[in-house]
């Protein structure tokens, strides 16, 4: 308690603060890297709040899947790709007025499904209570998945199976014309393939001279 | 309040008393590093620097390693992005520190007894790799950025087979909680976890030995091809920073090893008649310092004895060998604990 106000509702609002100021300087920095590292930090800080919330292994995972994974794929697509500043700058004034409705009705949408019908608000959710010492969320996570949704979990589970087996099957290319080293063949290899002993008798240069 | 300060006075006592020795044993591994591989090699190594005109075998070698470093200018390449080029030795270091947080040295002695911490480590050791990207990109240097995409797509492939050996340690002990895996391993050497999960241990310490880009895994710097791989525009303060990562990190996987499947703080004789009695029987901390020392000296032994792999060789063992071990070895564990074969805390 700082002056009266709670520790968990300063580091909720700052870590909230954070989040919003990353999420915007996703969309308006100009170069790509500095966006996509500004998404991590974005990953970084929902992941503190949702420690916040005692949920720690979702939070975790987040840390893990998100950012340790797939922010480091992105990195690596964005950082290898070329691309030239410039063109990326222009046009904001001439899209200017195609974007600015089409963001105003999205709001206006979000707000009136929000407000209209009272879904949402503090007297929809109250503040969870603390959980008890021994609570513990990885538990709690686990026995949920394997039995009130075993089904859509295993469902879900097979279909990122297939999505992962159909991209490698789209991307793999075989080139007939490149040499590649096949690893069992060079285990399997025997000396006589590799060489060839001559017998033959020894030959000393013929003496000129000396003694 | 006073009680909060000193609460948090307390805690910051007890991360310096994790961290000085850590960064002090970092020092004195590149000593031991530079003499192992010397008398593996019949040479002496650093036998010169000492103290008030003694000798004492290069002892004070570190500390002149240090303040070389430390003295040495930042050259800040020009065209590279001045911001991620400082932040990047940072990035890396940060995480290699923060994962400690959570290791149980012994029984009682833990910083934070969390649930999760198994995940926690992975987390924090999977945070490591942005250092290396930002600073292989930030360089705007060739050699540079091929060493952080080598050594970025090694990490990533070798997370996998790691993730999955640690998931066999999971499946034995039923807890994420670092300290409660050591307590299920409770017993002698033969009750630890390196004997039914034998596979998953070795996969494992492989996969660390990569994770760290330490020899024979080390392309990432290959001298040979690419320099010095990410941090070759690195000067003084600023590589010596990527050096402390790059070794306290090798630290927290032998710890990491010993902790998982050695039994951490468990002494190797307890319960065995004759010897499990004495001194020799009771756990503790040296028990732990004992193991993880072992797997610190691993790495320079694998340092000395092989050469490099070739980087399409590297990839073909991490995804075609370990992970379908390990991926194997997993349900084997499962069979194991389920069919009673296994029993913890015998």
């Amino acid at each position: 308690m700082i002056m009266g106000i709670d520790l968990q509702v300063i580091l909720f609002y700052l870590f909230s603060a954070v989040l919003v100021g990353a999420a915007l300087a996703v969309i308006s920095s100009r170069n790509p890297v500095y966006s996509a590292l500004f998404l991590v930090l974005t990953f970084f800080t929902a992941a503190a709040l949702w420690i916040l919330l005692q949920v720690e292994f979702l939070a975790v995972v987040l840390v893990v899947v998100y950012v340790g994974a797939v922010m480091v794929l992105f990195l690596f697509v964005v950082m290898m790709l070329d691309i030239n500043l410039v063109p990326l700058k222009e046009g904001f004034v001439r899209y200017m007025w195609i974007g600015i409705p089409v963001a105003l009705i999205m709001a206006f949408e979000l707000l009136a499904v929000m407000w209209a019908k009272g879904r949402f608000g503090t007297d929809q959710f109250p503040v969870p209570a603390d959980r008890a010492a021994d609570y513990s969320n990885t538990r709690a996570v686990g026995e949920w998945l394997y039995t009130q949704f075993l089904l859509p979990f295993e469902v879900a589970g097979l279909i990122l199976l297939v999505a992962m087996v159909a991209a490698i099957a789209l991307t793999v290319r075989q080139r007939k014309d490149v040499k590649t080293q096949k690893p069992s063949r060079q285990v399997r290899v025997k000396r006589d393939e590799r060489v060839r002993l001559v017998k033959m008798k020894s030959e000393a240069p013929a003496s000129k001279g000396g003694n | 309040m006073f009680e909060a300060f000193l609460e948090l006075a307390w805690i910051v006592i007890k991360i310096m008393a994790i961290t000085v020795p850590l960064i002090l044993t970092v020092a004195y591994f590149t000593y031991a590093e530079r003499k192992v591989i010397g008398f593996m090699q019949s040479r002496h190594g650093p036998n010169r620097v000492g103290i008030f005109g003694f000798k004492l075998w290069g002892l004070a070698q570190p500390f002149a390693d240090v303040f070389k470093l430390l003295l040495k200018e930042i050259v800040l390449p020009q065209n590279a992005n001045k911001f991620l080029f400082v932040l990047a030795p940072v990035i890396t270091l940060a995480p290699a520190f923060a994962a400690w947080a959570v290791i149980p040295f012994s029984d009682t002695m833990v910083l934070a007894n969390i649930d999760a911490g198994l995940l926690y480590l992975l987390a924090m050791t999977s945070l490591g790799v942005y250092g290396v990207i930002i600073a292989g990109w930030a360089s705007n240097s060739k050699y540079a950025f091929l060493g952080g995409m080598r050594s970025a797509a090694q990490i990533i492939s070798y997370e996998i087979p790691m993730g999955f050996a640690l998931i066999g340690v999971l499946v034995m002990s039923g807890t994420l909680n670092l300290s409660e895996i050591v307590r299920a391993q409770q017993g002698n050497i033969f009750d630890w976890f390196w004997l039914p999960l034998l596979p998953l241990f070795l996969v494992y310490f492989i996969s660390g030995v990569a994770e760290t880009n330490r020899a024979p895994f080390d392309v990432a710097e290959g001298e040979s091809e690419i320099v010095a791989g990410f941090h070759v525009e690195y000067s003084g303060a600023a590589f010596a920073v990527f050096f402390l990562a790059e070794y306290a990190n090798m630290i927290l996987i032998s710890a990491l090893t010993a902790l998982l499947f050695l039994g951490g703080w468990l002494s190797p004789f307890a319960g065995i008649p004759g010897i499990g009695d004495t001194v020799l029987g009771a756990g503790g901390i040296h028990w732990y310092l004992a193991k993880t020392v072992f797997f610190m000296f691993t790495f320079l032994w694998l340092r000395a004895t092989f050469p490099r792999y070739r980087y399409d060789q590297i990839m073909r063992l991490g995804w075609k060998v370990l992970i379908p071990i390990t991926l194997v070895w997993v349900l084997v564990a499962a069979g194991l604990k389920l069919s009673g074969a296994v029993t913890l805390g015998a």
